[in-house]
């Protein structure tokens, strides 16, 4: 079957790996199944991000993503944010259990030095212990909470994200659940983005993978907003070199090379992840993104 | 031989820049008579007339009588061009429910003849200051809905945006916060809109006015005006209309109640909400 090819935008976003595929849980969910002997990426050093940092640079590159596996275990990365935000906004996406009260004050220091945003992604998967720490990992959900506390009380806003795990129609009150959990513990206006399940990695063990017919054909895109789509604007750098998005990381059909201004080349939409970004947008950026999803009825 | 047009182009030294009106007709009228006040002629609109604020067919009667030049924004384009949402660039589904609110409401209450007169409005608007470019548009150059805030728009990123254009003078709105930032010789403007504070629990509006700075590296300098207006009678006209609460209450308190997710995290943090 002939591929949708996406002409490339302007490149807006990029994100970096640091954390390869280590981390300190091991979701059941994961996409690229990271977990604390998953070495298949490995840890980015802030040396092997400044040339990619001065490619961004020239190419006017608008936001930055730190994520991994789990950013917190890089031991530099206060530095590289620190760095990152002399050049622009960065997202740093974490599961929060790392983040301690001493960290979260050196991260409000760094934020407050310069003109811009520090945001971070505490990604949790239910609004109380039992739920979360079923996917997550026994005692995961009250470190989070933590995490969270911590930068609350250092003044940032953090984006609480969660995997839609649950049935849709428990959709209100997971969200409301979520919403109550997180003010009785004193973050007052919560930020939330509920991302949709990406059918790879350990989830596609956990519950099943894509359908044959689930993939983006070279009609639906006729008359598509490409810049609803990642890629159009986006690209991931891991210690391997460029990939075309976050979630295809460990797609060999994902790496396009070492340079990101020879990286924003048409791309054919042939994966299957690529249909879940189709029906819900930009699923890895800090907006939420459920607004395609409603409008296809979703 | 110059025509007269030129002539007046090599006058222009200053010049007032409006961002989104929101159907504030009352702080629109406010905000030309202090323009006036302060002898400025040329005043721009950067868009978004409706959304938010009562009866929006009271706004074009006011730019018409001061003949205000307005640039197309994503809900005049929407309006104009029978669009069936404001195209405002929200993703969270609690800002497109107010969204939504707000923009059937103006929908309906728009006559066909200004939906038309909007419809024809400019994406972009170049004129020169004091021998500078002047580009002016709605959410960025590229995109009529592009969210420039000052937070999450780095220096790099303008360059881009200056290069693109040619200009030396980049000014636009539609995020509601108004900033600015010299670079190396190129000044960007963020005008802030008119349609409602400024999320700092203060019940003014504000406006920006450019002026020829010969002593700046740009060339042209910026200052962010701020005014008060009626806006208990806004507010009053806003329940008769049945309008949403929470609008109200933004207008009488100066804090921003709703389409908030769509703020960065440094800008949230400085509001109540």
């Amino acid at each position: 079957m002939t591929a949708a090819l996406l002409p490339p935008g302007e490149l807006d976003t990029l994100w970096f790996q640091v954390g390869g595929t280590l981390c300190n849980l091991a979701c059941e969910h994961c996409f690229i199944s990271c977990s604390p002997e998953n070495e298949s990426l490995p840890l980015m050093t802030l040396a092997e991000i400044e040339p990619y940092l001065a490619e961004a640079e020239a190419l006017g590159v608008k936001e930055y993503y730190l994520t991994g596996g789990e950013p917190f275990i890089v031991k530099e990365l206060e530095a590289i944010v620190a760095r990152i935000l002399r050049q622009g906004p960065v997202s740093v996406l974490t599961n929060g259990t790392l983040v301690t009260q001493a960290r979260a004050a050196r991260y409000a220091q760094i934020a407050a030095a310069v003109p811009y945003t520090l945001e971070f992604r505490v990604s949790i998967d239910g609004f109380d212990a039992a739920s979360n720490d079923a996917i997550r990992g026994a005692g995961s959900f009250e470190k989070a909470m933590r995490g969270v506390a911590a930068l609350v009380e250092r003044g940032f806003l953090p984006i609480i994200t969660a995997t839609q795990v649950w049935e849709p129609e428990r959709d209100g009150e997971v969200v409301g659940g979520f919403f109550r959990e997180l003010r009785a513990r004193g973050y007052a206006r919560p930020r939330l983005k509920i991302l949709p399940r990406l059918k790879i990695g350990a989830e596609e063990k956990r519950t099943g993978g894509y359908a044959a017919e689930e993939r983006i054909t070279p009609e639906m895109m006729e008359g598509y907003d490409a810049a609803q789509l990642l890629c159009h604007s986006a690209r991931m750098v891991s210690r391997r070199g460029v990939h075309v998005c976050p979630i295809l990381v460990e797609d060999p059909r994902g790496f396009l090379g070492r340079s990101l201004a020879r990286s924003m080349v048409p791309y054919p939409l042939e994966a299957q992840a690529c249909y879940t970004c189709y029906l819900y947008g930009a699923i890895c950026s800090n907006a939420s993104s459920r607004v395609a999803a409603d409008a296809a009825g979703y | 031989m110059a025509a007269p047009g030129d002539a007046k182009e090599r006058e222009r030294a200053r010049a007032a820049l409006i961002g989104g009106v929101y159907s504030n007709h009352v702080a629109l009228a406010e905000v030309l008579a202090d323009a006036r006040r302060r002898g400025i002629e040329e005043c721009y609109c950067l868009g978004d007339l409706g959304a938010f604020g009562p009866h929006p067919d009271r706004v074009f009667p006011i730019l018409l009588d001061y003949r205000v030049r307005v640039v197309q924004g994503n809900y005049d384009h929407s309006i104009g061009n029978r669009r069936d949402d404001c195209a405002c660039g929200y993703t969270d589904p609690r800002d497109n429910h107010f969204a939504r609110l707000s923009y059937r409401y103006t929908f309906d209450r728009t006559s066909d003849r200004w939906k038309d007169w909007l419809r024809d409005l400019p994406v972009r608007l170049d004129f020169s200051l004091g021998g500078k470019r002047v580009h002016l548009c709605h959410g960025s150059p590229r995109r009529t809905n592009e969210f420039l805030w000052e937070s999450t728009t780095p220096d790099p990123f303008l360059r881009k945006l200056f290069a693109a254009t040619g200009a030396d003078v980049i000014a636009c709105t539609h995020t509601g916060l108004h900033w600015q930032r010299e670079l190396e010789d190129k000044l960007f403007v963020n005008a802030g809109v008119i349609g409602r504070p400024e999320n700092d629990g203060t019940t003014e509006v504000g406006y920006t006015i450019i002026e020829a700075a010969p002593e700046r590296a740009a060339g042209v300098r910026a200052e962010h005006v701020r005014v008060a207006y009626d806006h208990a009678r806004l507010a009053a006209e806003m329940r008769e209309e049945n309008l949403p609460a929470e609008f109200i209450a933004t207008i009488e308190t100066g804090w921003w109640t709703s389409c908030l997710e769509i703020l960065p995290g440094k800008e949230r943090a400085r509001g109540r909400f």
